[in-house]
């Protein structure tokens, strides 16, 4: 709390403590940092999903299971997740203006991602450390 | 001579004006089609990493689970499905590169926006064709 007279907002606004959560430019700072981290880790991607086409179950599991590709892909599938979930959201803040609706979808969104960075982490450590 | 100040401000507000910037009076440019299709593009893709965890779980499953993933991923479905999100990916990709650019704090001309803007939809063809081309020759692929 800032001394009386020296807060440059109004104080009906400070006894309802609305406004700012203060966390847009941390927002903005992991969209930029994950988004460095998906412009490594796509192309990668790619390269892997392509030099694995037509290989059977054994052979993915291989190359997955060696931790020079385990980690970059546990990378890659935190980063897209976390990216996917900072980038619906802006869309829906944008978009949605029916409040509980908005809430809803953002509840939603967020879940959803979870869901999938968590299936995607279980995923690569059971054929980690599974034979 | 005296303003009638209340008869003014009444005259003032009865017309009914446009509230906010109307998108069909501007005329198209470029930028705002790369705009939005940031957007779409990174919509389609939120969806798309769910397929990458349907990939994850399906290999982790059983041979059986992954051989039943790889088909439908093969078949011509799948294949459209597949080339869209590529496509997405690499427009998003490049695109993105092109906001950290503006992000840096460069890249404002106009001029700039222009060449940049063209070079990721000339690029984004160009990466997808190359990849589709590199996948379908490599021979492998059912």
């Amino acid at each position: 709390m800032s001394a009386p007279g020296k807060s440059m907002r109004d104080p009906l606004a400070q006894a309802r403590g609305l406004g700012s959560a203060k966390d847009g430019v941390h927002h903005w700072w992991m969209q930029r940092l994950t988004a460095i981290a998906l412009a490594l880790l796509s192309p990668w991607f790619v390269w892997l999903l392509v030099s694995l086409l037509g290989a059977d179950q054994s052979d993915v599991r291989a190359a997955i299971a060696n931790p020079r590709c385990a980690l970059p892909l546990l990378a890659f599938v935190l980063a897209l997740f976390w990216h996917a979930k900072l980038g619906l959201q802006v869309v829906i803040e944008d978009y949605v203006h029916t409040r509980w609706m908005e809430i809803a979808l953002q509840v939603a969104v967020t879940f959803a991602c979870a869901l999938g960075a968590l299936a995607s982490v279980f995923a690569i450590m059971r054929i980690v450390f599974t034979v | 001579m005296r303003i009638n100040w209340f008869q003014l401000e009444t005259s003032m507000a009865t017309p009914e004006r446009p509230l906010s910037p109307h998108l069909q009076v501007y005329r198209w440019q470029i930028t705002m089609t790369l705009s939005i299709l940031h957007r779409a593009t990174g919509v389609v893709l939120a969806i798309g990493a769910f397929g990458v965890a349907w990939w994850l779980l399906a290999v982790s499953a059983s041979n059986a689970r992954y051989a039943q993933f790889a088909d439908l991923a093969a078949s011509l479905p799948g294949k459209i499905v597949l080339a869209g999100f590529s496509y997405c990916l690499m427009y998003h990709l490049l695109n993105g590169l092109r906001h950290l650019l503006w992000d840096s704090g460069r890249g404002f001309e106009t001029k700039q926006y222009y060449a940049t803007g063209w070079a990721v939809v000339v690029l984004s063809f160009v990466l997808t064709a190359g990849i589709w081309l590199f996948a379908l020759n490599s021979g492998v692929a059912a």
